[in-house]
């Protein structure tokens, strides 16, 4: 299990490299790559900044996000952009439900960090073992004329549709999400809850409502991360999530834990980081790049590249 | 003759399980030790594949006899968490778990890229030396040895740091050192039950100890209860047997481990063994009586 999801981890960034290996190249390549973890790591993030939850079933919503997709595509014949939007919702949808039937009652009882963790590992095996009791195992891929193949080139660099797609599509959700925490209301309440959701409230915030909606907006941008990952790599199983999960537990971190600006950039260094290893040093410490930098930032800094101090206790 | 021949076929059926039962308690004891002193160390996993492939690689290529071979697989552990547990453990909480996470995938990329360790293909024909008193003797030892210190000045500085860690180093505990010390027992108890576990598998593999099963081992402790050493030896057991019992779902046998997690963390707090519900429930029940 573990070996194909590796597997596809793999697939993930040699997929990207199957092309011209020049530093233009890869830094194109590294570009898209580095924009799908920021955009999973965008969600995994805001969960934890403003519910304080490290919420392990985000990799499952992704997974999800990339079936929903497949089926909206496959079934009802819906063009990519369509299903796009509507597997947001659905995953953010299951992402509300999750929030609801295990967060909240946790929530309400003042458990510790530890425990809903714990609660969204079970919640993570749920959704992974009966996908791949409805999906099977193997690898899907969309219907063949369903994803645009044109590309573009400019020299020797080779840019695919898709993968200016990616970038686009991922760089819009995260402009949005920043100006909304920045200069709206909404924004201004959410950050107020991440500081103290006691205050918050008794400033007059809708504390539960607006933890509802970080759920919701949190699983939807994972659900995109996955449609998005689909459709560039063309490879869907119910093991996906596993890797990438991984990759935005090393994301959240190397940005500070919480910090939106922090994943996003955070995301992107990945990408770069994994790209260029495989292309300069060595394909084995592929693996390895993610959770030896998070390790090193550990040991160095532990609030993150761009973390102010942080004394949570958890 | 009817229940030797029973117990035979049983035994033949049923001891892989059987031992595993053993290991995973220990795994889950070795867990219960850091957690008693306030971290969330999810490192057990990696500690237990150092342990595996340090005693299978002793027996397999120096020959050497399986009581040295357990030890070098609880020392060395031990030592890797000496080193890198004095710049961890400044961490706490979240922060530790995914820094030791952290350290586990670097384990398992070291692993999986090193020649002495069968690189991606692991240890093959590890010889399965374990015998069931093995098992049971370690076992004892652990829960002995545990039992011993909870109720030593080092078990009390342990509890007086995961209740309060300022209080406990304005009261001249040694904070940092009891956590390192905490953090290299539960290394050592994981190595011994990584080593003890390599020997009746057959063979090991660098993805027998990644994050999957650093999840589990701290699944097993929590389900059971981490207030005393009994709850995390019933979650293991549970656990293991969950699988066996659930047989008949086949394709959904996971989901509802998953689910039987959710409704634990959701509904007993606790674990499973919560000494303080379960007098109050067998209390509540006498007072009827003499009713």
């Amino acid at each position: 299990m573990h070996g194909r999801a590796n597997l596809l981890a793999r697939r993930m960034v040699s997929h990207h490299l199957s092309q011209v290996p020049m530093l233009e190249q890869q830094l194109i390549n590294a570009l898209s790559l580095g924009s799908v973890y920021a955009l999973f790591a965008l969600g995994f993030t805001l969960v934890f900044g403003v519910l304080g939850v490290i919420n392990l079933s985000h990799g499952a919503i992704f997974m999800l996000g990339s079936y929903a997709a497949l089926l909206l595509v496959e079934q009802m014949a819906l063009p990519l952009w369509v299903a796009l939007l509507l597997a947001m919702v659905a995953t953010g949808t299951l992402g509300l439900i999750i929030d609801v039937l295990v967060l909240k009652p946790l929530r309400k009882r003042n458990a510790p960090h530890l425990i809903p963790m714990i609660a969204t590992i079970g919640v993570a095996i749920m959704i992974t073992n009966i996908s791949q009791g409805i999906f099977g195992a193997e690898n899907k891929r969309f219907p063949q004329g369903t994803i645009p193949e044109d590309s573009v080139s400019l020299g020797n660099l080779h840019i695919t549709a898709v993968q200016v797609a990616i970038i686009v599509i991922a760089f819009v959700l995260m402009v949005v999400l920043l100006g909304v925490m920045r200069k709206t209301q909404l924004g201004r309440a959410l950050r107020a809850i991440a500081e103290s959701p006691k205050a918050a409230y008794l400033l007059g915030i809708n504390v539960e409502g607006l933890f509802l909606l970080t759920s919701f907006a949190a699983a939807a941008l994972g659900g995109a991360a996955g449609v998005l990952v689909g459709v560039s790599f063309n490879a869907i199983s119910p093991f996906m999530g596993q890797p990438m999960l991984h990759k935005g537990i090393a994301v959240i971190i190397l940005g500070g834990m919480g910090d939106i600006r922090g994943a996003m950039i955070g995301g992107l260094f990945l990408g770069f980081a994994e790209v260029l290893t495989v292309a300069y040093i060595s394909s084995d410490f592929r693996d390895a790049v993610a959770f030896g930098l998070l390790f090193l930032i550990l040991l160095v800094k532990p609030s993150g590249m761009f973390g102010k101090v942080l004394e949570r206790k958890a | 003759m009817g229940f030797m021949e029973w117990w035979d076929g049983f035994w033949a059926t049923y001891n892989t399980v059987i031992f595993s039962i053993g290991v995973n308690a220990m795994l889950a004891l070795s867990i219960y030790v850091t957690l008693s002193c306030g971290l969330l160390s999810l490192a057990n996993a990696a500690f237990m594949g150092i342990g595996a492939y340090t005693a299978s690689l002793l027996t397999m290529q120096f020959d050497m006899p399986f009581p040295i071979a357990l030890a070098a697989g609880g020392v060395l552990p031990s030592l890797v968490a000496l080193v890198i547990g004095i710049p961890t453990l400044r961490l706490s909480g979240v922060y530790l778990a995914m820094a030791t996470l952290g350290f586990g995938e670097v384990v398992r990329v070291i692993v999986l890229n090193l020649e002495i360790t069968g690189g991606p293909m692991g240890l093959n024909g590890v010889p399965p030396i374990t015998e069931w008193w093995h098992i049971v003797l370690l076992l004892g030892v652990t829960i002995y040895a545990l039992a011993r210190l909870r109720r030593s000045k080092t078990g009390r500085a342990f509890e007086a740091i995961k209740e309060d860690e300022v209080a406990a180093r304005l009261m001249g505990v040694n904070v940092a050192g009891y956590k390192l010390l905490a953090f290299v027992i539960g290394a050592a108890i994981a190595g011994v039950a990584g080593g003890l576990n390599a020997h009746f598998t057959f063979t090991i593999g660098p993805n027998n100890y990644g994050f999957e099963n650093a999840v589990d081992i701290l699944t097993m402790a929590v389900f059971g209860g981490t207030s005393n050493l009994i709850g995390p030896m019933i979650g293991s057991t549970i656990l293991s047997l969950l699988p066996e019992v659930l047989r008949h779902f086949k394709d959904f046998r996971l989901a509802i481990n998953g689910l039987i997690l959710i409704l634990v963390v959701l509904y007993l707090p606790k674990g499973i063994w919560d000494p303080r519900r379960i007098r109050a429930f067998l209390g509540r029940n006498a007072e009827k009586k003499v009713k």
